[in-house]
């Protein structure tokens, strides 16, 4: 197997075991809060985390590029709380922009 | 007039031909569908980039459709597949994956009441448990339409979402300088910026993302690609932590 098809399929198994514990095992009973609380602040470290990688990471190093534009962007369409999509759309015209200027 | 009986008809055909019809108001299907499809469209951008990330990481088609339908979750999706892209192991892209889906769990004990039924219906049910589904079924307000809406909300992101993933692999991503050219890379950062908003903006857990922000900045020339976003979750324990010691000194004096 290729290593695109050992990370889907292990990925898909496990993830369907998160979706599934609840529903399928668990009926009615619940988690302690405490551990439900933990659980349900995960995302957001996670999520800022890949905020951060996707925008200034390449490979194993940093790479300060048109991207970040895209993102400051994104953030000031955030903050006039507009739309999933116009944020995308905004991003991707400012980073597009940003290169038709000369940025990498 | 005319076009609000149009909304009611497509309304109703969207819900009854997803089998959820039953026993709701006419305002209530309206409602859902209102709330349902465009949320599908609305992922649809991010499902594009999905499919061009997929072709960079030199995965092939059945992967990209794979994950966008076994996997079916935005973030996990795009964790697993970024780490392959940037050179990672296996191992690293299944844990940055699994850690990442963790939320599902919560909210699968969050919908356990709201999706009683058979073991296949839940089974069937619990593919759908995503950020979309959960919002637009905690948005209603009788059990019936709660369940019609998780349903509505995560077919109609499970449709949108494939057809995305299909047009940005085949159509978009074989040609990597119009996803350069057009600026679809930030369409990544920004998606995940649009997902964590609601956490910055809620005072309670900013301090987790800034400080999850700063450990993967900080990692990312110093571990293997997908570490950083891995090594990021110890912000809870580190912000519950400090909130701890702030709380007992405030305590003591």
């Amino acid at each position: 197997m290729s290593t695109g098809t050992v990370v889907l399929l292990s990925v898909a198994a496990g993830t369907y075991m998160w979706k599934a514990a609840g529903p399928l095992l668990l009926g009615n009973r619940t988690l302690p809060l405490r551990v439900e609380a933990v659980m349900g602040m995960m995302p957001g470290a996670l999520l800022a985390a890949l905020v951060v990688t996707a925008t200034v990471a390449d490979g194993r190093r940093w790479s300060f590029d048109a991207r970040i534009v895209g993102l400051a962007a994104a953030i000031v369409a955030l903050v006039a709380r507009r739309g999933f999509v116009t944020v995308v759309v905004v991003a991707a015209l400012a980073t597009a922009a940003a290169r038709a200027a000369g940025l990498p | 007039m005319a076009l609000q009986l149009c909304r009611r008809r497509v309304a109703k055909v969207f819900c009854v031909s997803i089998g959820v019809a039953g026993g709701l108001t006419r305002e209530e299907r309206s409602s859902i569908a209102r709330q349902a499809l465009p949320i599908g469209l609305s992922v649809s951008p991010f499902g594009i980039a999905f499919g061009v990330m997929c072709t960079q990481a030199n995965l092939r088609w059945f992967h990209a459709l794979g994950m966008s339908s076994l996997v079916f979750t935005g973030g996990t999706q795009f964790a697993a597949v970024g780490v392959l892209k940037d050179g990672g192991t296996a191992a690293a892209a299944i844990l940055a994956g699994l850690l990442l889906s963790m939320r599902s769990l919560v909210y699968g004990l969050m919908m356990t009441p709201t999706l009683k039924g058979s073991f296949l219906f839940r089974a069937f049910a619990s593919q759908l448990m995503i950020d979309e589904s959960v919002a637009v079924g905690t948005a209603q307000h009788t059990p019936q339409a709660r369940r019609a809406g998780y349903l509505a909300g995560g077919l109609s992101v499970f449709v949108f979402w494939n057809l995305a993933t299909m047009i940005g692999y085949w159509l978009i991503g074989s040609n990597a300088d119009f996803t350069r050219r057009f600026g679809l890379d930030a369409t990544v950062p920004a998606a995940f910026a649009a997902l964590v908003w609601p956490r910055v903006r809620d005072a309670r857990q900013r301090p987790i993302t800034l400080v999850g922000a700063v450990i993967a900045f900080a990692l990312i020339p110093l571990v293997p690609p997908g570490m950083p976003i891995v090594a990021a979750a110890l912000a809870v324990p580190i912000v519950l932590a400090a909130r701890q010691v702030i709380i007992s000194r405030e305590g003591g004096e």
